[in-house]
């Protein structure tokens, strides 16, 4: 089974990501629902705690606000890692619309990102399968403090500095 | 200057563990090289057409001695013992080994220098004023805003994969722009308001490249300790919303064109509210801190009786006074420039010697500091006027006091095609021939200031578009043509030159100019300036000139 990396330890990653054009028939065990299909199908999906939303990087999160508190899971992709749209997607969702839930990087996402992105948020990576998980988990503290204030540090360096 | 604390200093050590981890990574193969470019551009390495290239930080281009010795030293250990000093305040390597950066990053990180951010698709090294903090006429220093820049761009985790570079640059002088900032992605004027408190004027959208383009005012005053929030704000919506699709069209500029200024500056007000007055907002006990790193030196009064003597006595010294020496806001003290702009020198290249003459020359007449100028020379900000003759006489012995500052030869160049992968032509022999031909000093002061910049391709890394006359290296057909326009103007009055015509093969290019200016010379009012005059009889006289048929 794929791998997780979530609140910094490794485990399995069980849930599956529906292609843009799936249906909701296809919905089976723990998924991870296309922003669009997920938003049709939101008032019957409430309380269903084995399903999530994930977000493409062109697209935005402002339309799950009023379902923020019944998601489960929001997945954030990087298509590319240089894309670096998600970075403020996953910022506007924790520092603006305030989702409390657990936020998860898929695509390509890689050892050398792991920092910046627990940084803007989130708490879950689903790593590129041939990355080496263990290194990866390495990355998440490749630096022990920051300049800027960012989710992870409500205060930025200057108003911590001794 | 800035000093590091512990805790500057841990972040940049970080980085070159961090860094050499990447290495190891991608020389045992588990890093693939398309991931590793990336990370590697972030941390100044590029590979060129003969050799890697490590572009250095010099934050806003003050550099120590200490900081000069070590570039030195690192040049002859790690590389062909000499090194580059770009039109951004930098300084570049052309020929280390990527096996050896990391150990060449621990060097430098060991007297406070690094390579972050110098390339790649993020927020890159903030510039400013080579003269910031020693003329009278600027509003305040701005380079503690440019360390507070600095340390807020340094790593920050939202906007380090951008859909493509970004500079920001800084001035703080009324009539005056050293900086150029209209022709960079964000432009920072300090001001103050009626009330007196301090603030900046935003522009944002300005650049060169293949579209250049003058930035535009985004806000007339933004108080200082918005300052950072409203940065965050202008990099998320143009995170967000720049074109990722066209690396051609993925600069801010192409974004605020679309979007018109003004609504690009109404989504930055929204995005700004959500931020502005948090934890991110700037104290003055910040401020106040930064600025205790930028206080002026010990100055002492001597008397300048001797200096005076020593211009009357010697026209050579009094003309290099004139030409390369400006006035600081210090009475008994001057703001010397050093050109390495000497014929037959590619422009910003110093060996390794010659950098340690300059580290010297810091210790022993300018408080141990100098400044990297845009336009590729060095600058010792605080000489004491009596000092200057025999400041003169050691800069004369070590090259670098051609008295050229501002005039034709001191032009500005990129590495061009004898270095660059991306280049379409070489520009170095362009810059040499040109000088060449204009070698009578006399005749350069008669024609008074002329920037005259040449790159070797679109890119534009020699600022051709905002020189009085530009020179654009172009492939045509596999082989090196050259494209002149006039008019650019990098200044407050910020112009993009406009082509004069069809490109012309480098054999030809010192008669073009030389058309060009005998045509100025003609057509010159008194004392006019290149750019005046241009201004005042515009293209059609250089034209006909330049592609009359020879009968």
């Amino acid at each position: 089974m794929p791998k997780l990396i979530k609140n910094a330890t490794i485990i399995d990653n069980e849930w599956l990501t529906l292609e843009k054009d799936a249906t909701i028939d296809a919905v089976t065990g723990k998924a991870l629902l296309p922003l669009a299909l997920y938003l049709e199908n939101a008032a019957a999906l409430s309380d269903n705690s084995n399903v999530g939303v994930w977000i493409d990087s062109d697209e935005r999160a402002d339309a799950l606000e009023p379902h923020l508190n019944n998601i489960a899971v929001i997945a954030i992709n990087f298509p590319k890692f240089v894309d670096g749209r998600g970075y403020s997607i996953a910022r506007i969702l924790r520092d603006q619309l305030g989702y409390q839930g657990e936020l998860r990087a898929i695509g390509d996402v890689l050892h050398d990102q792991m920092f910046y992105l627990k940084r803007c948020g989130f708490d879950a990576f689903a790593v590129r399968e041939d990355t080496a998980t263990e290194a990866a988990l390495a990355g998440l503290s490749d630096f022990s403090n920051s300049y800027q204030c960012a989710v992870d540090e409500p205060k930025p360096m200057f108003r911590r500095r001794g | 200057m800035y000093k590091y604390d512990d805790y500057d200093r841990k972040i940049v050590q970080e980085r070159v563990a961090q860094f050499r981890g990447q290495t190891e990574r991608f020389f045992d193969g588990t890093l693939g090289a398309d991931e590793y470019l990336p990370l590697r551009l972030q941390n100044g390495l590029y590979v060129q057409r003969h050799a890697p290239m490590l572009r250095v930080a010099v934050p806003y281009g003050m550099l120590s001695s200490t900081q000069l010795r070590t570039l030195a030293r690192v040049s002859r250990d790690y590389d062909k013992g000499y090194v580059h000093f770009t039109t951004r305040q930098n300084v570049q390597f052309n020929w280390p080994e990527i096996k050896d950066v990391p150990s060449i990053l621990e060097e430098l990180a060991e007297v406070e220098m690094h390579a972050i951010q110098t390339s790649g698709n993020c927020i890159r090294n903030t510039t400013t004023d080579q003269f910031a903090g020693v003329v009278e006429d600027e509003v305040l220093d701005p380079r503690p805003y440019c360390e507070i820049i600095r340390q807020w761009s340094t790593f920050h985790p939202e906007f380090a994969f951008l859909p493509r570079k970004f500079k920001i640059a800084v001035n703080s002088v009324p009539d005056v722009d050293r900086a150029a900032i209209l022709v960079h992605d964000i432009g920072l004027q300090i001001i103050k308001n009626e009330a007196g408190e301090v603030g900046f004027k935003v522009f944002v959208g300005g650049g060169l490249g293949r579209t250049p383009v003058i930035g535009s005012e985004i806000k007339a005053f933004l108080p200082e300790k918005h300052l950072l929030t409203y940065l965050d704000a202008i990099l998320r919506v143009y995170n967000l919303n720049g074109r990722r699709d066209n690396k051609y069209k993925a600069r801010i500029k192409i974004l605020v064109k679309a979007m018109t200024p003004s609504v690009f500056a109404e989504a930055v007000e929204k995005e700004w509210a959500h931020n502005k007055d948090s934890d991110a907002t700037l104290t003055s006990a910040e401020i106040d801190r930064v600025k205790t790193f930028f206080v002026a030196p010990d100055y002492v009064s001597v008397s300048n009786a001797e200096h005076e003597a020593q211009l009357a006595a010697n026209p050579e010294f009094a003309n290099w006074v004139k030409r390369n020496v400006n006035t600081h806001k210090q009475d008994g003290y001057a703001i010397v420039t050093l050109t390495l702009k000497k014929t037959g020198t590619p422009p910003g290249d110093a060996s390794d010697k010659q950098v340690e003459i300059i580290a010297n020359l810091a210790d022993k007449y300018s408080f141990g500091e100098v400044r990297v100028a845009h336009d590729q020379n060095i600058v010792l900000a605080d000489v004491q006027q009596a000092r200057l003759y025999e400041l003169w006489q050691e800069a004369k012995l070590a090259g670098f006091a051609t008295a050229n500052l501002g005039m034709l030869t001191d032009m500005i160049c990129c590495p061009g095609g004898d270095f660059c992968g991306l280049a379409n032509a070489k520009s170095i022999p362009v810059a040499e021939q040109i000088q060449l031909r204009f070698d009578d000093l006399d005749y350069l002061y008669d024609l008074g200031e002329l920037e005259l910049n040449i790159s070797g391709c679109m890119n534009a890394c020699g600022h051709h578009h905002i020189g009085n006359i530009g020179i654009l290296g172009v492939d045509k057909r596999g082989e090196e043509f050259y494209q002149v326009s006039l008019g650019g103007d990098s200044g407050k009055n910020a112009a993009i030159g406009k082509i004069l015509g069809p490109s012309f093969a480098r054999n030809d290019m010192p008669d073009v100019i030389e058309k060009i200016i005998n045509v100025f010379v003609e057509n010159r009012h008194d004392d006019e300036l290149f750019i005046d005059t241009y201004r005042r009889i515009g293209m059609d006289l250089f034209k006909e000139r330049v592609y009359a048929k020879a009968d």
